[in-house]
Order: structure tokens, then C-alpha cells, then sequence
């Protein structure tokens, strides 16, 4: 036999898109970006649409899935997808300026390009909540990745039940998406707004997001036996809304949420989102509350 | 299994045949304070550079297939357009001379998160396919406890593994390429005489293991002792330095960081290994670290290797070599960390 040992390339081998190929992993959609609206002093909304027409039509994802975005150069992070399911590939993020990518992206104009990859991770089911009540609750950011689920069920508003959105911020600056509140309320929301740091103008409510929680489990509606909660936010936040609602009868396994760790390849290769066996990016970033009372220092 | 044997006179001839390949295997690096000889893995070209009789090595051989840097992807920038261009940095296949059994453990274990779906990794993936690999039975050292790992004998992942049976070799015979190779050099097949030499030599190296681990319940105990003092005691001593996770052949996290070039008109991405120690391990976004502490941070690389891929797998993620024991400062090593988890208990 030849003295040289075959040699295989696999960079030569043809590269599927599928999760299972090796072409997949270091691949990225090309995107541009079509919009940006500043909403808060740290937070804009990016639109972004891939390029590649067929791409984006192929681009599908659930709510409550992230993509990595990449500035090349820059940086690569997670981000969740904000906009709706049936949008494919015409995308919202929701973006906090905080630090080295996060900020080179806050200065990026319409019609820069980025890339995408993804979508990774689990879902909010909202496909089990047809025929149930929902209950979205969210904190500080924690509304970004609410709003996919939440289009997602104002999608198909006839098949779910009563719709509550429940959302808490530090102040009335803070508060995202205020342009969207009335379209919210026109297709049957029950929004409820608080704020921890009122302002003058302020005219809601005041105090922590449980409080709304417990005026909303105090009504005579409020059936646990057959509702579903999705709760967005830091950690803190929903451990006591967590606890809230399983003391209102609420079981855990109809409860989400969503976890929060480094990320740095949304494929369970880099180890950084690991919990033990459990990685946050494949397993997660989507749990119902079992399951992550079950994970060791989870929260 | 196919076996066979081969006077050891024979093994540089075979050394010459697969030399035309990048050959990599134990070599001796200088002496530490004590006078004694160190050893790593390197590119070799010659076979009397080849010390087959190395104890073990200070770092594993990880860097010749997961580098502690290693560039994911390069762009061209221009204007508000780029373009990726991947590659997976391998160029021809290596050949690995004389890997221990814990070693090839190791790969085995690598393989079976790296190389596995979803999203395998082609990096790591690319670099494994290459890979000629000949083992080496091993004289167990003060600091191994493979056998308490069950990584003591390697079952696959390697094309030819030898046992050194005195003026000769016992080859087990695992890939075609290695049978096809072997056909080039004068073997012979066994005879009842070897196998009862080769079970002579495998009883007498079994005997020679000074440490054990106890891992009896090993998954349920660290469940149980999860906030054990003895994490409290190790925690104070270790320095986050990370460099247990920099020698362990099965320690993978990495971080990735993207640079520009000086002309702006290109970029790159690259992944450097990373360690759970390390203080910003679990840092995010505000913030806020989710294991601030050190003792938090050396509990979750126990809990990782001896839970986590254990409850994913069904085996550990460590093959007992001993490296992280012998390269740490703080003298923190793993029986003695398990031991006392075990022992403080409860
Ligand atoms: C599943 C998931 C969804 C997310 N969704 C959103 C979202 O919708 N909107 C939003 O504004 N933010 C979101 N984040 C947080 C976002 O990933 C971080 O803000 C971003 O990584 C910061 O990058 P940077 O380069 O600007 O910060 P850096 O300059 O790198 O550092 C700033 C801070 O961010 C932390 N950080 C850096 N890299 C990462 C990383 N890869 N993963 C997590 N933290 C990191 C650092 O530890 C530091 O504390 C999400 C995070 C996860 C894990
Ligand atoms: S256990 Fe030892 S080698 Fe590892 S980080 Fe701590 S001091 Fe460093
Ligand atoms: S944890 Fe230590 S003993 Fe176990 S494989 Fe890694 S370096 Fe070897
Ligand atoms: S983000 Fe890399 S393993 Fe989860």
C-alpha cells in the first residue's frame, strides 16, 4: 500500500444546512439590516431580513428560539427571537446596548449586514395551550422573548383562551413596545402594565410584577386546571411568580421559562451554557418549571 | 480482534513506513528541578526520538486535535458586504505513535460529544478521521486511577495497539490500514505462549496501580453533596487558574473571540479553549456570574466529568490519568477531592 495514509476532507465534502451536517456549523445566513427603532435609551429593535429570498422563505423557527448574530470582526452572541413565527425569515431582536458587540451593533445603520445563525434551542409549546387560557409573564427584558409567543397566539386568537399579559419594568422610560400596547388590547389582551419607579404622568399601577399576579389569581376566573404560564425575565423575578402560581394550583410542567447562560456556539459544543448534563442552548433556553427546579443551581 | 506478533526489531521499520506522514508521539522535553525527565507530545521525525518508554506527559496530546487556539473562519470585508471563508485546518493525516489507553479513552469520549449530533463539530471531526492512531500498553504511575475509571484498557478508537512482551510485540490489530501496514514488516501470528506472556504482562501492569477512586454511587453522592463542606475546603485552596482543565485530554470549552485586520478589509474568528475555573466563566449579560466562587466553579468541573456525562452518556468524563493533580499548584487531585466528598458527607 501507498506509504501516504489517505487523506479525508471533509471541507471538500458536499455541505448540508441540516442541523446533522458538518457544513452547518459555521455556517451563517447573511441578513441586513432593514430597520432599527430606538425604543428605550438602551434598547432599539432591529428588523433584519436574510438575503437570500429562498433562505428566508426556508427559515423557520418556534417561539421562544434564539439565533446567534454575528458582526464580523466583532462578535457572535445569542439573541432571541422577538417577531413572528410566520414571518420566517424577516426577523425582530430586541437588543440592550451592553457591552462590546451589543454596542458596535447600536451604531449600525439600516442596511448593514450581519450574520445569522440558528434558530437553536426549544420552544414555548403553544401548539399544547390551544384551547387553554394563557398567562404571559414578563420582566424587564424578559418582554423580547414573550412577544414571539404572544404573536403566535394573536395569531390564531380563536383557538386559545383568555390571553393575560402581564409585564414589569424599573420605570415608564424603560417600558418596550408602548407603540404596540393598543393593538395588543384590540385583539383581546389583558394587558397589565406596572412600573417599580413611577414618574409625574404615570397613571398605572406601581410595585412588583407579583402583585399584578395576585390581583389576577385573586378573580374568580382564573382556572388553574387549565391554564398555561410563560415567564420571561431575571431569575429572581420568576421564582416568586413561579411560586405564585404553583401555590395558586397552577402545575409546574405548565409552567416556562426561560434560562440565560454564556453562550458562545448555540450547539452544545463550547460547554459554556452547561449545567451538569443539561445544556442551556439545546436542552433549553426554554424549561417548564420541573424541569428547572430539578437543575442544580439553576436559578 | 485480529492479533499478532512482531519481534521489537521490527518496530522501526514500521516507524520508517508511516513515516512519510506527519508522525506525532511521546518525546523527551528537558528535565524538571529534580533532574527528572518531562514529556510531551510532538511532531516526530525520527524514530530514536521517539521515547516509548515515557512514563506519562505533563500536557495531554490535545493540542495536535482541539489547539488551545484555533481559527473557526476567516472574512473579507468590503464595505457593507463580507464573505465567510471556513476551514477546518487539517491538511493530511497524522499519525499517533505510542498513545496510552487513557488517551485513546479520552478521544473516545471527546468523540462522543464533539462528533455527534446535533450540530457535530467538523473542527475536531475532520481532524479524528485523519488520525492513524497506535497505542502503547503503559506502566501505571503513582498519580493514575484509569482502572477505577474503567479507561484502563482501550476497546476501540485506535488502529493497532501494542503490548510489550519482552523482546517482542503483541499487536491487536483493529483497522485495515493497520493490517495492510503490518503486512509490510515480518509478524507472525500468536501462539498459545504469547497469549499466556501477554496475560502475564497485563496481570503484572494491573497489579502496579497505587491509586483508586471509589466511584460507587458516584452520581447520586455528588447529587446528595452538593453543598458539602468539602467543596467549602477545596474551593480555598484552588486558584482558578485554570490549569487542570489546560493538561485534562477530555477538558473542551472554549470561548470564541472575532478580531479585524489592521487594513480593515478582513476579519477572523477564533476559538480558544477555556476552562470552568476560570473566574468569568459563567459571566453574563450585566453582569451577573452565576458561579462567583471558586469553590462553586472547581464543584462544577467535578460535577460536569463525574455527573453530567455520566447522566448523558453513561460513563465519566474523566479517564483518570492523574494530569490535573500532578500540573496543579494547590496539590488539588481527583481521588483526593472525590474521597472527601465521600467522607465529609452527610
Ligand atoms: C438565549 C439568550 C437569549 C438572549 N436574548 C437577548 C435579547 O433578546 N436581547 C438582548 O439584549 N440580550 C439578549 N441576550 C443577552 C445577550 O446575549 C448579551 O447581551 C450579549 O451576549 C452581550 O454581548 P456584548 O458583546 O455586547 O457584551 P460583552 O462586551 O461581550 O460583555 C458584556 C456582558 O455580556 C456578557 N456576555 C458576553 N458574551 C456573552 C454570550 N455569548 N452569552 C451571554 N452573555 C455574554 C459578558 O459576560 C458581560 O457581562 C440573550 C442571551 C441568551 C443566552
Ligand atoms: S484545581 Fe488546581 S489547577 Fe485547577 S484551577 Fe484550581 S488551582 Fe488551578
Ligand atoms: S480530570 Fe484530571 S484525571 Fe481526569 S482526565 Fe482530566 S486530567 Fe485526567
Ligand atoms: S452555547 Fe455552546 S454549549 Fe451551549
Amino acid at each position: 500500500m501507498a506509504p501516504q495514509l489517505p487523506f479525508i476532507n471533509l471541507l471538500a465534502q458536499p455541505g448540508g444546512r441540516r442541523r446533522q451536517d458538518l457544513g452547518s456549523f459555521e455556517y451563517s445566513y447573511q441578513a441586513e439590516i432593514t430597520n432599527v427603532y430606538p425604543l428605550t435609551k438602551a434598547e432599539k429593535l432591529y428588523q433584519l431580513q436574510l438575503i437570500d429570498p429562498e433562505e428566508r422563505r426556508r427559515f423557520s423557527f418556534l417561539p421562544g428560539q434564539f439565533v446567534m448574530l454575528e458582526l464580523p470582526g466583532i462578535g457572535e452572541a445569542p439573541f432571541s427571537i422577538s417577531s413572528s413565527p410566520l414571518h420566517h425569515g424577516d426577523l425582530e431582536l430586541c437588543i440592550r446596548d451592553v457591552g462590546n458587540l451589543t454596542h458596535f451593533l447600536s451604531r449600525m445603520q439600516r442596511g448593514a449586514r450581519v450574520g445569522i445563525s440558528g434558530p437553536f434551542g426549544t420552544h414555548f409549546p403553544v401548539e399544547n395551550m390551544v384551547g387553554q387560557d394563557v398567562l404571559l409573564i414578563g420582566g424587564g427584558l424578559g418582554i423580547v422573548p414573550l412577544r414571539a409567543p404572544l404573536f403566535a397566539v394573536l395569531e390564531n386568537r380563536s383557538r386559545y383562551g383568555r390571553l393575560d399579559v402581564m409585564y414589569g419594568a424599573k420605570s415608564p422610560a424603560d417600558l418596550l413596545f408602548t407603540y404596540q400596547y393598543d393593538s395588543w388590547r384590540q385583539f383581546d389582551v389583558n394587558l397589565a402594565i406596572t412600573v417599580d419607579r413611577p414618574n409625574r404622568g404615570w397613571r398605572g399601577a406601581t410595585g412588583l410584577i407579583t402583585e399584578l399576579l395576585k390581583e389576577r389569581i385573586a378573580k374568580a376566573d382564573f382556572q388553574p386546571a387549565t391554564s398555561f404560564a410563560i415567564v420571561c425575565g431575571p431569575p429572581v423575578m420568576f421564582r416568586f411568580v413561579c411560586a405564585l402560581l404553583t401555590e395558586a394550583g397552577l402545575p409546574m410542567q405548565k409552567m416556562f421559562v426561560s434560562l440565560e447562560r454564556r453562550m458562545h456556539c448555540g450547539r452544545g459544543k463550547c460547554c459554556r451554557c452547561n449545567i451538569g448534563a443539561t445544556y442551556i442552548c439545546l436542552d433549553g433556553p426554554v424549561f417548564d418549571y420541573w424541569t428547572v427546579m430539578n437543575l442544580k443551581e439553576a436559578i | 480482534m485480529i492479533f499478532a506478533t512482531f519481534s521489537k526489531k521490527e518496530l522501526p521499520r514500521l516507524f520508517d513506513l508511516l513515516a512519510p506522514n506527519t508522525v506525532v508521539g511521546p518525546v523527551q522535553k528537558g528535565l524538571d528541578r529534580a533532574g527528572r525527565p518531562l514529556y510531551d507530545f510532538d511532531v516526530i521525525y525520527r524514530f530514536q526520538d521517539l521515547r516509548l518508554d515515557y512514563p506519562t506527559t505533563i500536557h495531554s496530546a490535545k493540542r495536535h486535535f482541539l489547539p488551545h487556539r484555533e481559527s473557526l473562519c476567516t472574512f473579507t470585508l468590503q464595505g457593507n458586504d463580507w464573505e465567510k471563508q471556513v476551514d477546518y485546518n487539517v491538511y493530511k493525516p497524522v499519525v499517533f505513535f505510542g498513545l496510552h489507553a487513557c488517551d485513546i479513552n479520552a478521544l473516545n469520549k471527546l468523540d462522543k460529544v464533539l462528533s455527534s449530533p446535533p450540530y457535530p463539530n467538523p473542527y475536531y471531526t475532520a481532524k479524528r478521521r485523519n488520525m492513524f492512531i497506535i497505542g502503547q500498553g503503559c506502566q501505571p504511575q503513582p498519580q493514575c486511577f484509569c482502572r477505577s475509571m474503567g479507561t484502563d484498557t482501550a476497546l476501540h478508537g485506535f488502529d493497532l495497539f501494542l503490548t510489550d512482551l519482552g523482546d517482542r510485540y503483541f499487536a491487536e490489530i483493529l483497522s485495515a490500514t493497520a493490517y495492510q501496514f503490518l503486512q509490510k514488516i515480518i509478524t507472525r501470528p500468536p501462539t498459545a505462549k504469547d497469549h499466556d506472556r501477554y496475560k502475564e504482562v497485563v496481570t503484572e501492569r494491573n497489579q502496579q496501580f497505587q491509586t483508586t477512586v471509589d466511584t460507587t454511587d458516584l452520581t447520586k453522592l455528588l447529587d446528595l453533596e452538593f453543598e458539602s463542606a468539602a467543596w467549602q475546603q477545596w474551593g480555598d485552596k484552588c486558584l482558578s487558574c485554570g490549569t487542570c482543565a489546560n493538561v485534562c485530554p477530555t477538558c473542551y470549552c472554549y470561548g470564541v473571540e472575532e478580531t479585524v485586520d489592521l487594513d480593515l478589509r478582513g476579519a477572523a474568528k477564533t476559538k480558544y479553549l477555556y476552562s470552568c475555573n476560570l473566574i468569568d466563566f459563567a459571566e453574563v449579560a450585566g453582569g451577573h456570574n452565576f458561579r462567583p466562587q471558586t469553590a462553586t466553579r472547581l464543584k462544577y468541573r467535578y460535577y460536569h466529568k463525574h455527573r453530567g456525562f455520566v447522566e448523558a452518556y453513561e460513563e465519566s468524563l474523566c479517564v483518570g490519568c492523574g494530569r490535573c493533580g500532578e500540573a496543579c499548584l494547590a496539590g488539588i487531585t481527583v481521588p483526593d477531592v472525590l474521597a472527601s466528598v465521600r467522607a465529609l458527607g452527610g
